[in-house]
């Protein structure tokens, strides 16, 4: 492959262990870009993946011999876009298959298989995934005509480059189910000939929230684990904050993406401490402040202040600014109570959402008192979209607590109890229970 | 190309459209034509007109008893996806709150020439 790009370093000095961590970071970093690249030339989703997966298999057996190439990304493209060709020329299929509506990139679109399929191998040689085609990429993945399942999982697929046993155990499903799920999806954005281009202008903001969804999404099924043992998947809650840092770097001057990275790296910066070494729940009250990780605070801090900046602060960065208000304070008792209430009555205007009005009531007790907050949670507790919601009976129960009714939040801790699945939290409710029971006991003595 | 089925849901329970609605739903249709884009219409009668069969047996109604029926439908012909829902989203029903478009992309097609 002697057209392939880029000078080799030469594997003298390189060991194999070197190669295979070169081919290895291009996967984490360049996979998207590749992927994307090949789509272009492939015109076919499945086509596409596999001739990017032989293109990183290549790189195995060869980068070790040969040297990692210059431009690891450019080797990777030209291989991948060079086996879609022969695959397209070998069995004809693009006549036979449905096309994948590529956006032109340019005039006289060079990406053209027809021309591509005459051309000489320079014309390979362009370079690699643009940002517009990963862009391209992960709107194609999160397009409103595919369920939201289907969207992260073509997201964790596709953009992240999981295989799919990978991204069934992200999700927690079984793997048949996620086969079945992204094959239906790649069927339909052929069938219902979903375009793989960038929504333009006024499409922009009405396509951006399914976007966003998904990586925030994915953050919190990381971030506290849906059902299991460990409250914490560290791993994916990796993966969502590099897929957001990915997205902000695509999308730099969009608020609310520069807001949704703000807000998991505010969140973020607890992970350490937010369960102690038993695996069990620490309150964000008792958690230790010196072991947060100040770095990304201050990285979400920057991110906030221009988003609020910009005026088109929306629902992400109003969470970031409440999880930032939150991070910020010396103590947890120094925490600016009034100025969380008001950032939840911002947030509540753009996002009228009962769970957001939930949250609100935690610095509401602290800034108003624990009988205001409890009225709220009491008035929220009508509303049906709470009713399996295990948070509502969880603050109500340590309101109650707080008034002294121990009898009430017993009975709270139990419903809370009843409905949470995750191990971490449930442990946690218990221990709050059976600490009102030796507080009554405690009140019966005296 | 491709040509899109959009299927009009209505809700019989709301009553007949308005003399606007009516109005506003023709010229919709007039614009779809104008655009080269409509490439066929069809608007059905009330689904208490409508026969059902499943294996031997015939039933009063639609096939399938919901809230919402099929009122009508018409072909498009749109560039890809987002160019059909566009043209859907255009049609002025979509925001009367009494129903919804479905969008499917058209399979095939048999035209008799003699009509």
């Amino acid at each position: 492959m002697s057209d392939v790009p880029g000078a080799r370093t030469p594997p003298a000095g390189g060991s194999d262990a070197d190669a295979r961590a070169a081919v290895g970071r291009a996967h984490r970093d360049d996979w998207a870009a590749v992927l994307a690249s090949t789509v272009r030339t492939a015109r076919d989703l499945d086509l596409a993946e596999e001739c990017v997966q032989e293109a990183y298999a290549a790189a195995l057996t060869g980068w070790p011999r040969d040297g990692v190439p210059r431009n690891p990304a450019a080797w990777l493209t030209t291989v991948a876009r060079r086996r879609a060709l022969d695959a397209i020329r070998r069995e004809q299929a693009f006549r036979a298959r449905l096309p994948l509506l590529v956006e032109p990139s340019g005039a006289d679109d060079p990406d053209d298989p027809a021309a591509l399929l005459t051309a000489e191998p320079p014309a390979l040689l362009d370079p690699t995934g643009t940002p517009d085609d990963v862009l391209r990429l992960v709107f194609l993945c999160c397009h409103p005509a595919l369920a939201q399942e289907a969207q992260l999982a073509l997201t964790l697929r596709l953009v992240c480059g999981l295989a799919t046993p990978d991204v069934a155990r992200t999700l927690l499903v079984s793997e048949p189910t996620m086969a079945a799920r992204i094959t239906r999806a790649k069927k339909k954005i052929a069938a219902a000939r979903i375009p793989f281009r960038t929504p333009r202008g006024a499409e922009l903001p009405e396509r951006m929230p399914a976007v966003l969804g998904v990586v925030h999404l994915l953050f919190t099924a990381g971030h506290t684990a849906p059902s299991g043992p460990a409250l914490v998947r560290g791993d994916v809650a990796d993966r969502a904050l590099a897929l957001a840092r990915r997205l902000h770097r695509l999308m730099p001057d969009e608020p609310e993406v520069g807001g949704l990275l703000a807000l998991l790296l505010a969140v973020d910066a607890r992970r350490a401490t937010r369960v102690d070494d038993a695996g069990r729940l620490v309150r964000l009250e008792d958690q230790d402040r010196s072991r947060w990780d100040r770095d990304a605070l201050a990285e979400a801090d920057a991110l906030v202040v221009a988003a609020l900046r910009s005026g088109r602060a929306g629902r992400y960065a109003l969470q970031a600014a409440i999880a930032s208000l939150y991070a910020d304070a010396p103590t947890y008792a120094e925490t600016d109570w009034p100025q969380l209430v008001a950032l939840y009555d911002r947030l509540l205007v753009l996002w009228p959402s009962p769970v957001v009005a939930l949250n609100r009531a935690v610095p509401l007790a602290e800034a108003h008192g624990p009988a205001v907050a409890l009225a709220e949670v009491d008035r929220l507790a009508r509303d049906p979209r709470l009713d399996r919601y295990p948070y509502l009976p969880a603050l109500r129960a340590d309101l109650l607590r707080r008034l002294d009714r121990p009898a009430d939040a017993a009975t709270a801790y139990r419903e809370a109890l009843a409905l949470t699945a995750n191990d971490a939290e449930r442990a946690f409710l218990a221990d709050r229970l059976a600490g009102l029971g030796r507080l009554g006991a405690t009140a019966r003595d005296a | 190309m491709a040509q899109y089925a959009i299927l009009i849901f209505d809700e019989p329970a709301a009553g007949d459209y308005t003399p606007e609605q009516q109005e506003a739903s023709e010229r919709y249709a007039d614009e779809l034509v104008a655009s080269g884009a409509m490439v066929t219409a069809f608007a059905l009668r009330g689904a208490d007109t409508a026969t059902s069969l499943r294996s031997d047996l015939v039933t009063d109604g639609p096939f399938v008893d919901t809230k919402e029926v099929v009122a009508g439908f018409y072909v498009v012909e749109a560039p890809d996806l987002d160019a059909a829902l566009d043209l859907a989203r255009a049609n002025p029903a979509v925001a009367w709150g009494r129903g919804g478009l479905e969008v499917r992309p058209v399979g095939g097609s048999i035209t008799s020439a003699a009509r």
